[in-house]
């Protein structure tokens, strides 16, 4: 066992004990902290993957953007030390399903034989990621860009507080 | 160096996890959190995949920030209708939300 695989287990390790965590807590504010773990645990995921500029998006976007907003909609809208039951009724049904899942998703990865490549990262990878997204990926590119205006736009308007004329 | 298949079967364990709490939670901003834990999961599998099988085409790291772009899109409409909700209705549990119910 080397060094990278003891990293790789203490992660993998934190990354499911806070995800847990965020599905079971009662107090719906300490399930957003515990994702933000969580988020922050899979950017290590990405550092081990040698993808680093992946790494410092999960960060910025998904731990700095996503999560705030996440804990600003809690504030605004939950009473924070209020406990309350975590789960619907059905949620035997649904654990019923993600087990499912997870079986047949364990049994696939664990039988299927990859075909794996011993090639290197490229080492100029973020230089490759800025041409290929101006270049191959420019259409999707400037789709997404479209997407996230219209966002920003909708969620806005979504969002506005109706003011009557002379309020 | 860590097998390929560590990485994908703690993307799926999160994965479930994610759908799990996407179905049972109570709390709509809850539902949202399972939803993120989902898009992890793929981003991992997606990262792993292009280290392990295409480390010379940037394939899957595109794909990833896509599926970034797209989560942050919606997150930020999500939270927008469950901001809306509460203003509306003075709750975020999905039980309470069944207008639209036949």
């Amino acid at each position: 066992m080397t060094l990278v695989q003891i990293v790789f287990l203490v992660l993998a390790v934190a990354a499911i004990g806070s995800a847990v965590g965020v599905v079971t807590s009662k107090n719906i504010l300490y399930s957003a902290l515990l994702l933000i773990a969580c988020l922050f645990v899979i950017a290590g995921f990405y550092v081990l993957l040698e993808a680093p500029f992946l790494a410092a998006v999960q960060v910025l976007i998904y731990v700095g953007a996503i999560a705030v907003l996440i804990i600003f909609a809690v504030m605004l809208t939950e009473n924070l030390m209020r406990k309350q039951r975590a789960w619907n009724e059905q949620w035997w049904v649904a654990l019923l399903v993600a087990l499912a899942l997870a079986a047949v998703l364990l049994y696939v990865v664990v039988t299927a034989q990859w075909q794996l490549s011993a090639a290197a990262t490229p080492g100029d990878a973020i230089a490759a990621l800025g041409q290929s997204l101006m270049s191959t990926y420019v259409l999707p590119f400037e789709v997404a860009s479209v997407l996230l205006l219209m966002a920003l736009i909708g969620a806005i308007i979504i969002a506005r507080e109706e003011r009557k004329e002379g309020e | 160096m860590i097998p390929l298949s560590w990485y994908l079967i703690v993307a799926a364990i999160i994965f479930c996890i994610g759908l799990y709490g996407a179905l049972a939670r109570r709390n709509a901003i809850g539902v949202l959190m399972g939803i993120e834990l989902m898009l992890n999961a793929v981003n991992i599998n997606l990262i792993a995949f292009w280290r392990y099988i295409t480390p010379e085409v940037l394939t899957g790291q595109v794909f990833a920030l896509f599926v970034i772009t797209v989560a942050a899109a919606e997150a930020a409409i999500g939270l927008a209708l469950i901001i809306s909700i509460f203003r509306n209705r003075e709750t975020v549990t999905v039980e309470d939300l069944d207008m639209m119910k036949w």
